[in-house]
C-alpha cells in the first residue's frame, strides 16, 4: 500500500450549514494558487501496476533535494485513473498541462531539470499522434481525450481522491448543500425523473421511476428504508465503477446521501468487490473525512437529516451483482438470488423498501441535482440521456476508460477514440455487456450506443465493458469463455442455469474439437431459449446471449469448425497446428529450450522442426520466437 | 376471492395463493420436483414454469412462487412452456440417471430419452435443496445445507463429516423427490439410511 | 498457525453478535490466518449466532474463502475477457506445469498457491497476474517464473513486481 496523503488539515471545522460548506469551499479555492507548479501522477490501478508509485516516490525524493526546492516549489498530487491506461504511467505537469506518458523512474530527473526548472517539455515523453507522427503537448489535444465528453469522470484525474478538501474545492457536496437548504424530497426525486437517467448497471431501468416507486412503497409500508450502492462490478473486462470509486469516491457517496435524503433513509450500504482493495480504501477514507466535516452521520449540515453508510466487501461472487443476491449477501448468507416476484423497491434488504443503484448511476445524481434534470436530459439522445463510461479493452490501440454521450456510434468509440485494432485491420466484433451481452459485428459499427439500439442489435448496454475482437479471436472460443465463466459464477440454485450452461458449453467444446452438426446449432438455440425463459435470475436468463449473437452474426465460423474442421481464427487448439517457417527460423534454439514437451528439434543455426504429434499447442514457441518464424494453421 | 384464467378456464383463488396452489386446487396439472407443502417454495427446479399472456405480451414465471392476481391469463401447455420442460427433463435424465422417480416423471411428460450423456451413472441427487430446507424450516436444526456453488453445488454437512446436529428424524428422507437422500443419509448421520428406515418404521 | 494480522479474539470483538457480520468475520479470519479452519468457523458462527452449516455454506459459496492453509505466496492469474483474449488461460496451464500444481491448489512445499480470478479490472495490462499484491502487466509464464524463483530464494523479496497496489 502506498502512503496516503494525510487526511484533513488540522483546523477542519464541523460544517453546520449549507452556507458554511459553501464558504468553506470558497476559502479552499481562494487558498489555491492556479499558477503553482504541480506534478500530477496517475495512481489508477493500471498506472500503479506499471510502477507509478515509484515514479511518485522519485519525484518526492528529488523535489526534497534542496536546490530544486529553491528554484520552484512544485507540489505533487496523486490522482485516480486518468483513463489512458495503455500509456501509463501518466504524469501531468500543471499549470502548462503537459502530458507525459510511459514515464519511468529514470525519467524523473530529466522532467525536473527540463520542465520544472527550465520550463521546456521533454519531447520524447509526449504522446505521438500515430496518424501525423507529431508530438502532442497537452491532454486536451490528444484525440483519445479530445473526442470524449467527461461528465461523470470530470474530477477523476484532477483531484486527490484521498483528500476531501480537494474534492470540495472541485465542487463536491455542492448538490447536497443545495438539496438540504431548500429542496423538498419530492423535488429531488422529480429532478432525477426529469433527467431521464437510466440505471448504468445493465438493465437500464429509469432511475427516477425506481425512486418514485420506492416512495410509493414507503407510503404503504413505512420506514426503515435502505439505499445501497452496487459496486460489485463483476463483468470481466469492466472497470468503470472501480475507477469512479477509486478516483472520485465522494461523487458516489454524495449521490447516495442525496438518495437517502429523498427517501428518508438512515442507513446505506456500499457493496464493493473484494478484488478492488484500493476502491474500498478510498471509500473508507472518503466516508471518514465526510463524517468529520459533518457531511455524513448525525444531523448532516445541521439540517436535522441523519444518515450513515457502511461498506460490505464482496467475497468473490459475480452473481452478487444481481440485486436479490446482493441483499442476501449483505444479510450474511450465500448470495443465492431470491425466488420472488416482488421488486426490491418494495421488498429489498431485510424485506424493506430499498433503492439499489450501480456506482455510476449514483455518481450521476449530484450532477443532476446541481445542474438540473433538464440540463442532464440535454446530453445524449432521447430515451438514453446523459453520458456513459466504457472500458475499452481487447484488440484496440488505446486501451482505457472512455466517456461519451449516449448515442454515438460504436465506430466513434472503437476507431476514433480507441484508435482501432493494432496493425490497422478492421475489428471483427465488439462485445458489449460482458457475459450477459452480445457482439456487434464490424458491419454494424455505425450502431448508436444507447440502451435500445444495442438491444435491437441483439446485444445490451450492460455495465459498459467494450471488448474489441479482431480476426485472431474465435467466436466459438469467446462464447465458450463466457459460458465457462458463468458456469463457475452461477449460484447453482436453478436447474436451467446450473445444468444448462454446462450442457451448452459441452456442445461448444465439441465444436472446438471439430465435432458437431447443423442440428447441434439448432439445439443450442432451442436450449438457449429454454434457459432464457426458465432461469431464476438475470445471470441465467441472459447467459445464452453471447452464444445467440455469435451464432446470429458468425454462423459460418461455427460451421467451419465442424464441417471443415477448421478454426478460421486459429485459436481452437484441436484444429490448429504449429509449424516453423524454415526461411524465417535462425536456429537460435530458444523455442526448443522453452518447449515444455521437448518436441522441437534442430541443429544450432539450422531451421528447427516441431513434431506435430507431440505438440500440445501451448503456443510458447510462438511467444518465445523473436523472428516470428512460428506459424499457426 | 381472486378471479383469473388458467388455460382459458375461469378459476378462483384466495388472496396470497400461488398459481401452482390455485391450479392444483382446480385439478390442473403442473409438474414439480422441488416443491413441497411443508416448506416455503424455492423456485429451483423450474419445472413448474407457466406462461402469462396479455395480448401480445407474454412471459414465463415459476408457478410455485408467482402470486395469483386478478384478471391474469395463465397457460400451462404452451410451446415455450414445453420447451423449458423438455430441456430440463432431458438434462435431468442425464444428470440423475439412477433415479427412477425422475425417469417416471419425465416419461409422464413425454420425455423418454436425452441427447446428453450421463456423467455419473449412479447419481440420483439433483440438488433441489428440499432436504436442507425441511431441516432448517420444519425441524429447525440446519444439520445439512447446500454447499459450494454453480456446477459444484451439492447437499452436505459441514466439512463433509457426519454431524451430531442431525437427530435422525428422517424428514429429509421423506421429502426427497428423487430417492437421493437414501444414500446421502449415512454420510450425514453416520448411520445407513436402511437402518434408519427400520428404526422409524 | 500464528495469525498475520489480528488474532481470533480481536476479530470476534470487532463485530456485534449478529448474523449479518458472518461474512465480515470470515473475511478477517481468512486474511489473518490465510484460511478458515473448522474451529475458527465454529467460533465465527457461534459469535454471529448462526448454525455452522450456514457458515460452511457461505465459506464454500464465495470464491475468496479457503478451507485449507494456503501457500506463502499467492499467484492469481486473471481470466477476465481481455486477459483471456491475450492468453491468460495459457499462462494458467503453463504455471500449472511449472509449479506442478493445479489451479486452486498449493505446491507441496507450501510456497505457492495458484489461483485464477475472474477479472481484477486492470484490463489495460492484459494478461495480468497478481503475485501477492504485485500486479504483473503484459506478462508471460516465463517472466513470472523468474519472479517466482526470486521469491523462492528470498523470503523477504519485496517490490520485485512491476508495482503494487
Amino acid at each position: 500500500m502506498y502512503s496516503l496523503n494525510s487526511a484533513l488539515r488540522v483546523d477542519t471545522p464541523r460544517l453546520d450549514s449549507a452556507e458554511a460548506l459553501n464558504a468553506y469551499r470558497e476559502n479552499l479555492i481562494a487558498g489555491q494558487d492556479p499558477n503553482q507548479t504541480l506534478v500530477v501522477v496517475c495512481h489508477g490501478t493500471g498506472c500503479m501496476a506499471n510502477g507509478s508509485n515509484r515514479v511518485t516516490a522519485a519525484f518526492q525524493n528529488a523535489i526534497e533535494g534542496a536546490d530544486i526546492k529553491a528554484k520552484v516549489m512544485p507540489g505533487i498530487k496523486t490522482t485516480g485513473c486518468q483513463g489512458f491506461c495503455s500509456r501509463g504511467p501518466l504524469v501531468l505537469i500543471r499549470p502548462q498541462g503537459l502530458f507525459y506518458q510511459r514515464v519511468k523512474e529514470k525519467d524523473v530527473e530529466e522532467i525536473i531539470q527540463r520542465t520544472l526548472i527550465e520550463g521546456q517539455p521533454v519531447e520524447r515523453l509526449l504522446y505521438k499522434d500515430p496518424q501525423t507522427g507529431k508530438r502532442i503537448h497537452t491532454e486536451q489535444e490528444i484525440p483519445f481525450y479530445k473526442l470524449q465528453e467527461r461528465v461523470v469522470l470530470h474530477n477523476i484525474g484532477k483531484i486527490d481522491p484521498t483528500d476531501i478538501t480537494d474534492a470540495i474545492a472541485a465542487g463536491a457536496y455542492r448538490a447536497l448543500a443545495k438539496a438540504l437548504s431548500g429542496m423538498t424530497l419530492e423535488q429531488v426525486v422529480s429532478e432525477v425523473e426529469q433527467s431521464g437517467l437510466r440505471g448504468r448497471g445493465g438493465a437500464g431501468f429509469p432511475t427516477g421511476r425506481k425512486w418514485r416507486s420506492a416512495m410509493a412503497a414507503i407510503e404503504k409500508k413505512g420506514r426503515p428504508v435502505y439505499v445501497v450502492v452496487n459496486g460489485d462490478e463483476g463483468d470481466p473486462g469492466a472497470f468503470m465503477d472501480r475507477t469512479i470509486m477509486e478516483g472520485d469516491p465522494h461523487s458516489v457517496l454524495e449521490g447516495l446521501i442525496l438518495g437517502a435524503y429523498a427517501l428518508g433513509a438512515e442507513q446505506g450500504y456500499l457493496y464493493v468487490r473484494a478484488e478492488y482493495p484500493l476502491a474500498i480504501q478510498h471509500l473508507e477514507i472518503a466516508m471518514a473525512q465526510a463524517r468529520e466535516l459533518g457531511l455524513l452521520g448525525e444531523n448532516i449540515l445541521n439540517s436535522g437529516f441523519s444518515f450513515d453508510a457502511r461498506i460490505n466487501r464482496g467475497a468473490g461472487a459475480f452473481v452478487c451483482g444481481e440485486s436479490t443476491a446482493l441483499f442476501t449477501s449483505i444479510e450474511g448468507k450465500p448470495g443465492n438470488p431470491r425466488p420472488k416476484y416482488t421488486r426490491s423497491v418494495e421488498e429489498g434488504l431485510w424485506g424493506r423498501p430499498t433503492i439499489l443503484n450501480n456506482v455510476e448511476t449514483w455518481a450521476n445524481v449530484p450532477l443532476i441535482i446541481d445542474k438540473g434534470g433538464d440540463w442532464y436530459a440535454g446530453l445524449g439522445v432521447p430515451h438514453s440521456t446523459g453520458t456513459k463510461v466504457f472500458s475499452l479493452v481487447g484488440k484496440v490501440n488505446n486501451v482505457g476508460l472512455v466517456e461519451v454521450p449516449m448515442g454515438v456510434p460504436v465506430s466513434h468509440i472503437v476507431e476514433a477514440i480507441g484508435g482501432g485494432v493494432p496493425g490497422g485491420a478492421p475489428f471483427k466484433a465488439v462485445q458489449t455487456g460482458g457475459p450477459s451481452g452480445g457482439c456487434i459485428p464490424y458491419h454494424l459499427k455505425e450502431t448508436p450506443v444507447d440502451f435500445d439500439s444495442l438491444t435491437k442489435a441483439g446485444s445490451m448496454m450492460g455495465s459498459g465493458a467494450m471488448i474489441v475482437m479482431d480476426d485472431s479471436d474465435c467466436v466459438v472460443d469467446v462464447a465458450r469463455y463466457f459460458l465457462r465463466f458463468l458456469e463457475e459464477e452461477s449460484c447453482g440454485k436453478c436447474l436451467p442455469c446450473r445444468l444448462g450452461l454446462t450442457r451448452m458449453r459441452e456442445m461448444l467444446d465439441a465444436f472446438s474439437k471439430g465435432v458437431g452438426t447443423e442440428r447441434d446449432i439448432e439445439d443450442l438455440i432451442s436450449l438457449s431459449q429454454a434457459i432464457q425463459d426458465g432461469a431464476l435470475c438475470a445471470l441465467g436468463s441472459s447467459a445464452p446471449n453471447p452464444v445467440l449473437t455469435t451464432i446470429n452474426y458468425f454462423r459460418d465460423e461455427y460451421r467451419a469448425h465442424f464441417s471443415d474442421h477448421k478454426c478460421p481464427a486459429g485459436v481452437c487448439k484441436d484444429l490448429i497446428t504449429f509449424s516453423i517457417d524454415p526461411d524465417a527460423c535462425t536456429g537460435c534454439r530458444s523455442c526448443a529450450r522453452q518447449c515444455p514437451n521437448n518436441c522441437i528439434s534442430g541443429e544450432k543455426k539450422q531451421p528447427h522442426v516441431i513434431d506435430a504429434n507431440q505438440c500440445i499447442r501451448c503456443g510458447i514457441c510462438k511467444e518465445t520466437c523473436k523472428f516470428d518464424a512460428v506459424r499457426v494453421s | 376471492m381472486i378471479q383469473f384464467t388458467i388455460n382459458d378456464q375461469q378459476v378462483e383463488a384466495q388472496h396470497g395463493w400461488t398459481i401452482l396452489e390455485a391450479a392444483r386446487e382446480h385439478g390442473i396439472d403442473i409438474p414439480t420436483l422441488c416443491y413441497h407443502e411443508a416448506v416455503a417454495p424455492s423456485g429451483a427446479c423450474r419445472l413448474c414454469m407457466v406462461e402469462l399472456k396479455d395480448g401480445n405480451w407474454s412471459k414465463l414465471v415459476a408457478s410455485c412462487i408467482y402470486p395469483v392476481a386478478e384478471g391474469i391469463h395463465v397457460y400451462t401447455e404452451t410451446e415455450r412452456v414445453h420447451n423449458v420442460r423438455r430441456w430440463i427433463f432431458e438434462m435431468l435424465l442425464a444428470t440423475c440417471p439412477a433415479s427412477p422417480e425422475i425417469s417416471a416423471l419425465a416419461e409422464r411428460y413425454g420425455v423418454t430419452s436425452t441427447r446428453f450423456s450421463a456423467a455419473d451413472p449412479d447419481r440420483t441427487c439433483m440438488v433441489c435443496g428440499l432436504c436442507s430446507r425441511v431441516c432448517e424450516e420444519v425441524v429447525g436444526l440446519s444439520a445439512i445445507a447446500t454447499v459450494d456453488r454453480g456446477v459444484y453445488k451439492r447437499v452436505g454437512a459441514p466439512f463433509s463429516r457426519p454431524t451430531d446436529v442431525c437427530v435422525a428424524c428422517g424428514c429429509c428422507l421423506s421429502v426427497c423427490p428423487t430417492g437421493a437422500m437414501q444414500s446421502l443419509f449415512d454420510t450425514v448421520r453416520g448411520i445407513p439410511a436402511t437402518i434408519m428406515t427400520q428404526l422409524t418404521a | 498457525m500464528a495469525p498475520v494480522g489480528k488474532d481470533m479474539d480481536t476479530i470476534l470483538e470487532q463485530y456485534p453478535a449478529k448474523p449479518e457480520y458472518l461474512i465480515f468475520l470470515l473475511q478477517d479470519i481468512q486474511s489473518s490466518y490465510g484460511y478458515i479452519s473448522q474451529e475458527s468457523m465454529q467460533q465465527a458462527s457461534d459469535h454471529a449466532g448462526v448454525p455452522l452449516t450456514q457458515a460452511y455454506s457461505v465459506a464454500t459459496f464465495y470464491q475468496s474463502f479457503r478451507l485449507d492453509p494456503s501457500g506463502e505466496h499467492e499467484v492469481r492469474v486473471c481470466l477476465g475477457t481481455a486477459c483471456h483474449l491475450k492468453g491468460g488461460q495459457r499462462i494458467v496451464e503453463e504455471l500449472e506445469r511449472r509449479l506442478n500444481v493445479e489451479a486452486g491448489g498449493t505446491t507441496a512445499d507450501m510456497r505457492f498457491t495458484l489461483n485464477t480470478v475472474n477479472c481484477v479490472g486492470a484490463c489495460a495490462l492484459a494478461p495480468v497476474v497478481v503475485v501477492d499484491d504485485d500486479y504483473h502487466a503484459n506478462t508471460t509464464a516465463r517472466k513470472l517464473e523468474k519472479h517466482l524463483k526470486k521469491l523462492e530464494h528470498d523470503v523477504t523479496a519485496d517490490g520485485e513486481g512491476q508495482g503494487h497496489v
